[in-house]
């Protein structure tokens, strides 16, 4: 950890872009604690994992977005759907299991699905989704089309075959892809020293034939300019990367999980590192914002936050039919 | 009419649509510079080149799930397993993003993609390379399951399943590949669902599939020595079943056998005997018999793996009971 939090963050010096990103990361953060607290309501069930803590990554990725590229994630995919451009209400409807979700209630919070945002997929089993990943950079490939994949996983995801399998075929046929791991530090409950015999996953880039990065997420514009750095060579020059960014969620595991594993330091070493909250230290301290602005742009957040919520709750169940709709592609349909 | 090999009829199949449309791509371990291990993608690499015939090395959770990943984004990939029995380690991909994706996207995407390969029994390979796998592909909605028997409709169902939007599953044989039969020389498709009469018949309705079909045609043979007149029905589509098939026959027999290469707990025999008994009910004179794979794992040597398959003669032995001639 020492020397991945060694260099500096760049402070940003433009205010208005700071003010933009703070205020997208600050709608992911606000969209998790409205359905955190529906969850406790009740109104949500199933799982439901929240991206607290890790926002910087999905709003840092969504600027460097081309049209035609595509970010695959996990089932912590709330984040990049509202970096994305999701709309928040249909997020919402989606975790309430309404008609007008994202993807009409047949998903849930693990399975965000949204082609014409980029989103290509929430998926909920860990590693799974890292083949699927390669394969939309294979079709790149082969189409030219000059599209880059994102592909998100967790530290956790590092340990299971599809991981391997996935990442060995996107080094051995040069595919325009970068693998991100959003390492958070625990695997539900299992801390990384006692799920890996290395500390730094990035090690295992060599063996894929692929670049590697690796840093603490602390500021989102650091984020923007490293992870752009491999964006562009996947695209330029079809050189896949692994990267690995040192992050935290600072909620449980899922809305289930107290998270008693770890200590309230450790937790607080961490809200010090929080991008968010160096971003609103910033826009104070460095661009002069006063408290009163900047809690006037969080009751705009939470004012389009509370609209989702309640676009959520007005929105009828899904059509009894509706759960025959889908399963394969029915005659002239498309 | 020219006669072929399945293998050919497989390949003219790939050939053919792999010329029609450019996203048709074959990928798989050794389909390019060692031609197949069956020799099914044979002369395909140097007639199309390595980014349309795509070896890979041993990884089928990652083939397999490349091969999702780029029907996703609009490619028509075939997936080759070199048997089934690999398929297992990739059953994730299967079952948790090919039959799925679709349905999770809402619509958003389509996956028009072929898993194909050997399944089943071949000779003496033991427990770990002889095991039928329909019934765990049939298991679950999202998917389209093909099983074949002669070089017509390998030809025919393997160019609609990779017409078609949809994951498909595509059984073929190793010891079937050799097989022979006439195939037209004009272009010409199956459709996915329609099931086949091998054999017409009067007295009882032999349903059958995939290796199943040479042992079910055999046992029909012995009961006609014995006048018993077997119709036999080849599904060749497994999911979906071509109910109807079936049900016309056994309305007409009212007595019916199953023969096929698979286990007789659960799965795709077990389907139908429970699809039959149901809408039939009425219309059957006797309990429907099912010649199968003993219940074991697959032995290696020959004398045993013998008494584990099934054989024309234990066909015959259950047309009689259903007959009451034993």
């Amino acid at each position: 950890m020492s020397e991945a939090t060694a260099a500096a963050p760049t402070a940003a010096t433009d205010k208005d872009e700071l003010l933009r990103l703070y205020t997208e990361m600050l709608r992911i953060r606000r969209f998790e604690e409205a359905a955190a607290r529906a969850y406790t309501q009740g109104k949500i069930s199933g799982f439901l994992h929240l991206y607290i803590g890790q926002e910087a990554i999905a709003v840092a990725t969504a600027d460097l977005m081309k049209p035609g590229d595509r970010v695959v994630t996990t089932y912590r995919d709330h984040g990049f759907a509202i970096a994305l451009g999701c709309d928040p209400g249909a997020c919402m409807a989606e975790l309430y299991g309404k008609k007008d979700g994202l993807v009409g209630g047949v998903g849930g919070s693990m399975h965000f699905f949204a082609k014409d945002k980029g989103l290509w997929g929430g998926y909920a089993i860990v590693g799974g989704h890292v083949p699927v990943a390669a394969g939309h950079a294979f079709a790149s490939k082969y189409l030219q089309d000059g599209a880059v994949t994102l592909c998100f996983l967790g530290e956790g995801a590092m340990h299971i075959g599809a991981t391997h399998e996935g990442m060995h075929l996107a080094g051995l046929w040069r595919l325009p892809i970068v693998f991100v791991i959003e390492n958070n530090q625990y695997a539900m409950g299992t801390p990384l020293k006692r799920q890996t015999a290395v500390d730094d996953l990035t090690v295992r880039a060599p063996a894929y034939r692929m670049t590697s990065d690796r840093w603490v997420v602390r500021d989102v514009f650091e984020t923007r300019q490293r992870l752009a750095r491999a964006v562009a060579r996947a695209r330029d020059e079809q050189q896949p990367a692994l990267i690995e960014l040192l992050t935290y969620r600072f909620r449980g595991h899922s809305m289930s999980d107290p998270a008693k594993y770890r200590t309230k330091d450790e937790v607080e070493s961490w809200k010090e590192r929080d991008p968010l909250y160096r971003a609103e230290t910033a826009l104070g301290a460095e661009h002069g914002m006063s408290a009163e602005d900047i809690e006037a742009i969080d009751e705009k957040v939470w004012a389009e936050m509370d609209g989702a919520v309640e676009f959520a709750e007005s929105s009828p169940l899904p059509d009894p039919e509706h759960r025959f709709k889908y399963h394969l592609v029915e005659e002239g349909e498309d | 009419m020219p006669t072929m090999q399945i293998r050919e009829a497989l390949r003219a199949a790939i050939d053919e649509e792999m010329a029609r449309d450019d996203r048709v791509f074959v990928m798989g371990e050794e389909v390019g510079y060692y031609d197949g291990a069956y020799k099914v993608t044979e002369g395909l690499l140097a007639k199309y080149g390595e980014q349309r015939v795509v070896d890979t090395p041993i990884a089928e959770t990652g083939f397999s799930g490349v091969g999702i990943g780029a029907a996703m984004a609009g490619l028509r990939p075939i997936v080759e397993f070199m048997t089934f029995n690999f398929s297992a380690v990739a059953f994730d991909q299967l079952l948790n993003n090919a039959a799925k994706l679709r349905h999770l996207s809402a619509g958003q995407f389509k996956l028009p993609m072929v898993f194909r390969g050997p399944n089943a029994a071949a000779h003496m390979l033991s427990s770990t390379h002889s095991q039928a796998f329909e019934s765990f592909y049939c298991g679950f909605p999202g998917v389209k399951v093909i099983s074949v028997a002669t070089p017509y409709d390998a030809k025919g169902l393997l160019k609609s399943a990779i017409r078609d939007d949809n994951p498909v599953i595509f059984f073929e044989s190793e010891v079937m590949y050799a097989v022979k039969g006439e195939v037209p020389e004009e272009e010409y498709l199956i459709p996915i669902g329609k099931a086949d009469i091998k054999r017409p018949g009067k007295d009882v309705t032999v349903i059958t599939w995939g290796q199943g079909v040479s042992v079910a045609l055999a046992g029909a043979e012995l009961a006609a020595a014995e006048g018993i007149d077997c119709e036999v029905i080849d599904l060749r589509t497994l999911r979906p079943l071509d109910d109807e098939a079936m049900e016309t026959s056994l309305r007409k027999t009212n007595r019916c056998v199953l023969v096929y290469h698979g286990w007789p707990y659960g799965g795709t025999g077990a389907e139908v005997v429970d699809r039959l008994t149901r809408n039939c009910f009425d219309h059957l004179d006797a309990p429907i018999e099912r010649v199968c794979y003993e219940d074991l794992n697959m032995p290696y040597a020959e004398n045993l793996e013998k008494l584990v398959l099934p054989s024309p003669e234990d066909a015959l032995s259950a047309i009689k009971k259903v007959s009451y001639r034993d």
